[in-house]
């Protein structure tokens, strides 16, 4: 009777070990049953290159290339604003904060991981944006910059986490090695831990960055939402993740628009799997 | 009466060749000591008697390994735990308090009276002769205890599941002299009831209990005799070189 | 030539000052929310309906959408997490497979919240027919921190020591027994610190709620798992950009609950995991 009830509960493990393998699956078959349809209307090449989207438009034209264009701009500038600042505050907390003052520093960047996007694109709404519109002088501080700034703020957690994490596990005869060479700390530092702990960075600056692609709340609230080729990243952009966020509300359940919106729904979901497969690799090399 | 026969036992973890050839006789209520460097295989081969090996993902064996005349392997692999007992080279108790440390293997065999249980446990303290010192705290957390009262309280929890065998793994390495001789005379008196497999990295402890020893080194089994003939008059150079302390 | 102490100096300088970035901004924000939103909280706030379209009135609906998400999804994550943490930890050898687990879990956890959104409405939506409703978005959200509960919870199984396992099955308890027995209970703290954190990050999407669950505007509170909800993230959302002249202390007050909210539990999930640390006894 024991072992029966074992065998049932084993099984039942391993149903739910395989669980996360079912999801993925099922979650990349249900969006391309709604997304494909879309290629019914418009050809997978004019659907990515396309310059125009006007999904309600008759007829519809649903080119996303704008949309690439804001999530690729939005996410640049986030990249540029916090790789530089995360990976230096990695380094202060891996490497030069005291005990007391490491630990608070984590609990606050762990504090900054778990602010709701919702909330931080509310507080970007109603500082950084009139604060963006009259720096620049500009008709509306609803631009890329303003969704860039917020969405570093975003990706910053994720950063300093995993390289603080891989400059930690660099062994520690590394950097007792170069001290008994001469070398001052910073030295160490930028000579032997940082390229000790590389592979490991990257993987946390692109998993920082995929957080920023598929974000979409703040994005949405800060970014202005025009489907336009940006010209400068002080105008406003619409990213794909605002793109079916905003949209779908409207979108009719079998249209066009609603299996365009799924189409897009398959680009991230497809960016993020390459993202994330890559960071893995990155984070398993250093691990070897 | 034969406990174990072991016949040409091999077996590998991964590439690594941990145990070659191996032919032992496990006598029933005899103490067989096993001594070797470390690395010699000796814990591996004690772990084969309760199929500890199995728990590492690359272990391998060929060759014949029985029990009571029964292939160890078509034994349910509970009930050889069950009887063939072990007691591991630091005291482990599990984070529970005394009396569920030595309560644990009695409930997971299906015994649920209370009454029945606490006899048990009472019976296998004073077996490890523990009892006079913990009576009063049964339910204090096991690690508050010494290390030696650890150590014996292991013993009480192996003894308590009533098994026929006793492995001790390097049963001493972490005690103090007197915990030792405590543990010592605790396993002479158990083998009238049980039989024991001995595995010691100390030579002397070896002497001073061991019916029979068994040398091991490299992987091999090198000699296995009468403790006084191992001690006195050894056949192989390599055990005599070994109890003189030459290496290992 | 340069002086290696001096662009030592600098350069921690450059560092730390990188780190103010980060901190005085995350410092300012709380204190901003709170500073406004402490104002608008009053028990009528949390306890009333919305009223004169969301301008005045309270946030109670939403407050409660919230909570039947989060449980929802808790519900429905937390057994098949934490069976799949001891499948990964227990029982998993390093084949195939299991790497295919190992990135399965990576890629679920960087879905971008949005497409979770997409999928539960074609799947729990449309395809079986749940409609927007508490259930589709608790299913939803359950998927999405199901790689969290997970993740954490493996990370406490495995750091039960491996020696407990070989005490245990050395006595003759079967694999199980000692899973539930010994391993188990050691992790809970871990577990449970899991778990909190994937309710706080559940209580905070609002993407992938937009198209399961989410009611713009309904001053009542749900009849059923099948009825949609207020949720507070959407809530804040719809306020802060949907609805014209809303006062600025209501969309604070809802901010700040909201972030109190999800701070609470990550809180809780830090003092558990604190005390538990200190505590630790192997």
């Amino acid at each position: 009777m024991r072992k029966f009830r074992e065998f049932i509960i084993e099984k039942l493990i391993l149903i739910c070990g395989l669980a996360s393998i079912f999801f993925v699956v099922l979650i990349f078959l249900f969006l391309t049953k709604e997304g494909l349809s879309v290629f019914k209307s418009v050809t997978p090449f004019n659907f990515l290159f396309g310059k125009s989207w006007y999904p309600i438009s008759e007829p519809a034209q649903l080119g996303i290339l704008p949309l690439i264009f804001g999530s690729l701009l939005v996410t640049l500038g986030a990249a540029i604003i916090s790789i530089p600042i995360g990976v230096a505050c990695a380094v202060y907390i891996a490497e030069i904060a005291p005990l007391k003052i490491k630990e608070a520093l984590k609990a606050g960047i762990e504090l900054l991981a778990a602010i709701p996007s919702v909330v931080l694109g509310f507080i970007g709404m109603v500082t950084l944006v009139p604060w963006i519109k009259s720096v620049f002088h500009l008709p509306t501080g609803l631009t890329a910059l303003s969704g860039s700034i917020i969405l570093a703020f975003m990706a910053m957690p994720t950063i300093v986490s995993i390289a603080e994490d891989a400059l930690y596990s660099v062994p520690k005869s590394y950097k007792e090695g170069a001290f008994a060479l001469g070398a001052t700390h910073w030295q160490t530092i930028y000579r032997v831990l940082l390229p000790a702990a590389s592979s490991g960075i990257v993987a946390a600056v692109m998993l920082g960055i995929g957080r920023v692609i598929g974000e979409t709340m703040a994005v949405m609230m800060i970014t202005g939402n025009a489907a336009v080729i940006p010209q400068s990243i002080l105008v406003p952009v619409r990213t794909l993740t605002a793109t079916i966020a905003a949209e779908m509300g409207e979108a009719v359940v079998g249209s066009e628009h609603y299996f365009a919106l799924f189409a897009i729904g398959i680009v991230l979901f497809i960016m993020s799997f390459i993202i994330n497969i890559t960071a893995d690799l990155f984070l398993h090399k250093r691990n070897r | 009466m034969v406990k174990f026969s072991v016949k040409d036992l091999n077996i590998w973890f991964g590439q690594i060749h941990a145990l070659k050839s191996v032919n032992i006789e496990v006598e029933a209520n005899e103490i067989l000591s096993v001594i070797g460097p470390s690395n010699s295989g000796k814990t591996s081969f004690l772990r084969m008697l309760n199929r500890l090996n199995d728990l590492y993902p690359n272990f391998k064996m060929s060759g014949s390994l029985e029990f009571d005349n029964k292939d160890i392997r078509k034994i349910d692999i509970e009930s050889l735990r069950k009887r063939v007992g072990m007691v591991f080279a630091l005291p482990l108790p599990l984070p529970l308090s005394i009396f569920e440390n030595v309560s644990y293997g009695v409930k997971m065999h299906g015994i649920k009276n209370r009454n029945k249980i606490s006899e048990i446990v009472e019976r296998s303290l004073k077996q490890a002769y523990l009892w006079d010192e913990v009576k009063d705290r049964l339910s204090v957390t096991a690690f508050k205890l010494s290390g030696g009262q650890q150590q014996r309280l292991c013993i009480a929890r192996t003894l308590a599941v009533e098994p026929e065998v006793i492995l001790f793994d390097e049963p001493c390495s972490g005690l103090d002299p007197i915990s030792t001789a405590k543990v010592e005379e605790a396993m002479l008196k158990l083998k009238k009831d049980y039989t024991i497999v001995l595995v010691t990295n100390n030579v002397k402890q070896a002497a001073r209990v061991g019916d029979r020893t068994a040398f091991f080194l490299s992987g091999e089994l090198v000699e296995l005799d009468k403790t006084e003939k191992i001690f006195t008059a050894p056949n192989d150079q390599r055990t005599d070189g070994y109890i003189r302390g030459k290496f290992g | 030539m340069h002086n290696p102490q001096r662009s030592q100096k600098i350069a921690f300088f450059l560092l730390f000052l990188a780190t103010l970035l980060i901190v005085i901004p995350v410092g300012l924000i709380v204190v901003i929310i709170i500073q406004k939103g402490l104002p608008a909280i009053n028990w009528q706030f949390l306890s009333d309906i919305p009223r004169q379209g969301m301008r005045a009135g309270g946030i109670f609906p939403a407050i409660i959408g919230t909570l039947y998400l989060v449980i929802g999804a808790i519900i429905f994550a937390l057994p098949i997490g934490l069976l799949a943490a001891i499948y990964l930890s227990e029982y998993a050898k390093d084949n195939i497979i299991n790497r295919i687990i190992r990135l399965a879990i990576v890629n679920l956890s960087g879905v971008p919240s949005v497409v979770y959104g997409l999928f539960g409405l074609a799947l729990f939506v449309v395809f079986l027919k749940f409609g927007a409703s508490i259930l589709s978005g608790s299913l939803t959200l359950g998927i999405m921190i199901l790689p969290i509960i997970i993740t954490t919870s493996r990370e406490a199984l495995e750091s039960v020591p491996q020696s407990f396992r070989e005490v245990s099955l050395s006595l003759g308890a079967s694999k199980w027994q000692t899973i539930r027995h010994i391993v188990l209970p050691n992790a809970i703290p871990g577990i449970l610190t899991g778990t909190i954190l994937g309710l706080g990050r559940a209580a905070g999407e609002t993407a992938p709620i937009l198209f399961t669950v989410a009611a713009f505007y309904l001053p009542r509170l749900p009849k059923s798992i099948f009825d949609q909800a207020m949720a507070l993230p959407y809530h804040l959302y719809v306020i802060s950009t949907q609805v014209p002249n809303v006062d600025e202390k209501v969309r604070y007050g809802t901010a700040l609950v909201l972030l109190f909210l999800v701070l609470f539990m990550n809180l809780i999930a830090i003092i558990i995991r604190y005390n538990f640390r200190k505590k630790k006894k192997w």
